[in-house]
């Protein structure tokens, strides 16, 4: 028999080393910490360590680790106590603008970091938390942009002095009749050059109407505006919540998911995450605000706010020119001049007062208002999330205004980012489309315990029946397989960890059955070799025979098992998809260990001893 | 350790026209049984809500269930879950109401605060995402069936694709036979069984293919009939070695992996032991009756030179 080739088992021993390293970090266990972020999601000054060493020495706490990971700051220490009072400490130090969150990190050691490698992520069903599943009301999305035309475009008609005889709205389009041909033909072609989005017809039924129906491509990107708005919108929500790790993702056309990690009081997240921020347009009284700011006497026409950057205080008047309700699309952008800028566009009746405004004011200031309900999050002694709504009133913009405009306008003499911003702001400010919650599941942190030792459980049981099994049955080659399962079961949770694909307890589930099917192979492999022997051939010759000819069965059939894992990927959800990934990691896996490993073994026993028989049976 | 000294020389393709007949009885059986009794379904497709608690000691059903009647819950089903400390309940879907209202009142009436009742988890699941959820579970298996039956018509040829399709349908609907029967609840992680079983049942279907292509190809001689019956006979221990382990696993899983797992593992205990027959009789029994020939599988010729101008 040739010995195997040296190259496979240098790859068998690389493999071996780094899947025991990449695996390594999920056997340290986890120290209580605090995990420090900017509220609008900016990058943490150079400085920042500075400043949170300095509010950990004031708070008489020792760190274990203090450093910045994915643009987090991030505590650890060595107990709780510690860990809730440097909390408290940090959250008074660093005042508003930033987000303090308990969460746990890794004990990983420094050099396995430093090679990238860290613990498996565990699913809600495994640490506890909440799950929704929002849906954006596509068909409310869709109906409100019909009516927007509906007053849009027999306004843009009486401008062009084109006279229409009716409109009315149907299911997802608007009509519009004219007294002859003429004047359809002449509306037809103002409306297709300004309104290229839409798509115009005649309906043969009634020769004297123009039936306007938004394009395919308008449609969609009126529904992809709602749900980027309000992933947005909940972005902002739940960065308020002081959670670590929380999970904000679109999922399919209109739904939205959201998972916390920890948390157990759905009612009020649920509360937060349905209530909507809402913005105003309002004309900017140019009297000194600071008297009124120190003395407490605002104008009767007016009232008293602050901005958001530099708490500066300003005056506005009472009267809202725009609400959020009517902006339709804010997005950053360039003038003409090439510099930043944010492009606002209103519906038909809040440009009408836009315009009349605007005409009677150029020249003067105007301010955006941001209306906001905030949650404030602290810990009771008990180191229980306490969260409480705050109403938050700033303005976010002041702007000169430089023209008469209505329907669309720019705001100019912005930095890039503070452009970013303030269309990501005007966006969540505006009315969202309504969301439903259609799944919520809450998980308790003892249910998600118990799962992860039930799971560990059935799997060492598992494992110790399979190995007693094979050893019995296969005497040493059995011992192989079991070495070849093991180590297959490392390589699944470093191949995890790696993807930083997360752990669930159908995946656990999966891991088990991996080491049915992993084990099914060697299984194939020694029942062949047995053939063999019965048939007379030589120990060596049938150890050969047995890999080469099942190799081909073997990656046959884990080829239809990864058919199923991938059409379970593709439609699956949540822990189901950690069951697949789990799965189709074992299946790859064990097509390596099971046949490679198993294999190195037995030629390194047996390659170079004479033998009669096999230790097979 | 031998269990068979030799490889046993049992006359399977003898009772395959028996088999395929009880299995075609059997099928269209659970088909109806399935149509009239139906499944259990979870909230997962069923929408509605799902609170599991735990009293701090044992606790009756019944006063469970009037604890939720007092509180307007009027057709609650409640089951114990794990032990009997652990309680599962399950309302149907409301209108209006949301979800955290609905947890707050079930809690309520349970006397949570004052028996010291401890949440486990509420489960909410709208009806639209339920239906949703039936129309992909149903085209993901239909996907696996198709995506196998390519993969094996790539490999093998079309009578044995439509063989081991015809299998892994019938492991399907014995499956959900059982959990019909046993009113096993069927929810998302039971789909997922499902459809790794598919997988693993063509495991076995795809080793007996195999040894039948290369019986045909080593030994010229021998009906068709007669080589089927030898590659079932050599695959056989492998497959009752493989089903074992298989077995021992998801028994494992059973016992120790708690109730979120348990329709898991019954349906691959299930499904693994009826794929051990449906892998010789359906699959491989039909492949037979569809008339597999030699040729079918054997590599094309090379052409005779006497074809040359």
């Amino acid at each position: 028999m040739q010995p195997y080739a040296t190259w496979k088992y240098v790859v068998l021993i690389v493999v071996m080393i780094l899947g025991a390293l990449y695996a390594a970090p999920n056997l340290y266990g986890e120290d209580p910490a605090v995990q420090i972020a900017t509220q609008s999601g900016d990058p943490l000054a150079n400085d920042f360590g500075d400043v949170v060493s300095k509010s950990l020495v004031t708070a008489n706490v020792q760190a274990k680790r203090s450093d910045l990971a994915n643009q987090q700051w991030l505590i650890s220490f060595n107990d709780e106590a510690a860990q809730r009072t440097a909390a408290d400490a940090l959250k008074r130090d660093l005042g508003n603008g930033y987000v303090v969150a308990l969460t746990f990190a890794s004990k990983t050691p420094e050099w396995l970091r430093s090679i990238g490698a860290k613990p498996m992520t565990l699913g809600l069903d495994l640490r506890g938390g909440v799950h929704f599943l929002l849906e954006v009301d596509i068909a409310d999305v869709q109906k409100k942009a019909v009516e927007r035309y509906l007053t849009d475009l027999p306004a843009f008609l009486r401008k062009q002095d084109i006279r229409y005889t009716g409109r009315r709205q149907t299911e997802n389009a608007v009509q519009l009749d004219f007294a002859d041909a003429d004047k359809l033909s002449a509306a037809k072609s103002a409306l297709s050059k300004e309104y290229s989005e839409l798509t115009l017809t005649v309906p043969p039924a009634s020769p004297m109407t123009l039936e306007a129906k938004m394009s395919d491509i308008e449609a969609k990107r009126i529904v992809d505006f709602a749900v980027k708005q309000n992933l947005t919108t909940l972005r902002n929500r739940v960065n308020q919540l002081g959670v670590a790790e929380p999970l904000v993702q679109r999922q399919g056309q209109s739904r939205i998911v959201v998972e916390l990690p920890g948390v157990t009081d759905a009612t009020q997240v649920e509360s937060l995450l349905g209530a909507t921020a809402t913005l105003e347009y309002r004309a900017v009284d140019e009297s000194d605000a600071s008297v009124a700011a120190a003395t407490g006497i605002v104008p009767p026409d007016d009232e008293l706010f602050y901005t958001r950057d530099g708490r500066r205080p300003v005056l506005l008047k009472k009267d809202v020119i725009a609400a959020g309700s009517q902006l339709v699309d804010a997005s950053s952008t360039v003038d003409q001049d090439g510099s930043p800028a944010v492009s606002v566009t209103l519906d038909g009746s809040g440009a009408k007062k836009m315009f009349d405004f605007t005409e009677k004011n150029v020249g003067k200031p105007m301010a955006v208002l941001f209306k906001e309900r905030e949650v404030v999050t602290n810990y009771n002694a008990k180191g229980e999330p306490m969260r409480e709504h705050r109403d938050v009133e700033e303005i976010i913009s002041i702007a000169t205004i430089r023209g008469v405009f209505g329907k669309r306008f720019q705001t100019t003499g912005l930095q890039s980012k503070e452009a970013h911003d303030l269309a990501i702001l005007l966006r969540a400010g505006a009315l969202a489309a309504p969301v439903d919650i259609v799944e919520v599941r809450t998980i308790g942190p003892s249910l998600g315990a118990d799962n992860i030792r039930r799971g560990f459980q059935a799997a060492v049981l598992g494992l110790a029946m399979v190995m007693v099994f094979m050893i019995i049955y296969y005497r040493v080659f059995g011992a192989f397989a079991i070495a070849a399962l093991v180590l297959n079961i490392v390589l699944i949770i470093a191949g995890m960890s790696i993807m930083s694909a997360t752990l669930t307890m159908p995946g656990i589930a999966a891991m088990v059955l991996t080491m049915g099917i992993a084990v099914d192979a060697n299984v194939l492999i020694y029942e062949r070799i047995r053939e063999e022997l019965r048939d007379g051939q030589t120990p060596h010759a049938s150890i050969e025979a047995g890999y080469d000819r099942a190799f081909l069965t073997i990656a046959d059939a884990n080829v239809t098992v990864l058919i199923g894992t991938i059409v379970l990927f593709a439609m699956g959800a949540g822990p189901v998809k950690g069951f697949a990934i789990t799965l189709a990691l074992g299946i790859v896996t064990s097509q390596f260990t099971a046949i490679v490993g198993s294999r190195s073994l037995a030629y390194l026993v047996f390659a170079k001893r004479k033998l009669k028989d096999l230790p097979i049976w | 350790m031998r269990i068979f000294a030799k490889v046993p020389n049992i006359n399977f393709m003898a009772q395959r026209r028996t088999g395929l007949i009880v299995s075609s009885l059997l099928t269209i059986g659970v088909i109806l049984l399935l149509v009239f009794r139906g499944l259990n379904f979870g909230i997962d497709f069923t929408g509605g809500v799902l609170v599991e608690v735990v009293y701090p000691q044992s606790v009756e059903l019944d006063s469970v269930r009037q604890d939720l009647a007092a509180g307007g819950y009027h057709k609650p089903t409640v089951q114990y879950f794990g032990g009997t400390q652990d309680v599962l309940i399950r309302l149907a879907p409301e209108d209006k109401a949301s979800s955290s209202e609905i947890s707050a009142h079930v809690l309520q009436a349970l006397g949570a605060e004052q028996k010291n009742v401890q949440l486990r988890r509420i489960e909410f699941v709208g009806p639209q995402v339920g239906d949703e959820l039936t129309v992909n579970g149903s085209l993901a298996m239909l996907f696996a069936f198709i995506g196998i039956a390519l993969y094996i018509m790539f490999r093998f040829e079309w009578k044995f694709a439509i063989g081991a399709i015809a299998a892994l349908i019938h492991d399907a609907i014995m499956v959900l036979g059982f959990l019909s029967i046993f009113w096993v609840e069927f929810d998302l992680t039971t789909l997922a069984a499902i459809l790794a079983l598919i997988g693993y049942s063509n495991n076995e279907t795809i080793v007996i293919f195999d040894r039948v292509r290369e019986n045909l190809i080593n030994q010229r001689k021998g009906t068709i009939y007669d080589v089927v019956n030898l590659s079932v006979n050599q695959t056989l221990l492998r497959s009752v070695i493989t089903h074992v382990t298989t077995l021992l696993v998801c028994t494992a899983l059973f016992l120790l992996g708690g109730a979120s797992v348990h329709s898991f593992s019954v349906s691959m205990i299930v499904g693994v032991i009826v794929a051990t027959y449906s892998s010789i009789y359906v699959s491989t029994g039909l492949a037979v009756a569809l008339g597999v020939s030699r040729e079918d599988l054997l590599p094309p010729e090379v052409k005779e030179i006497d074809e040359m101008p």
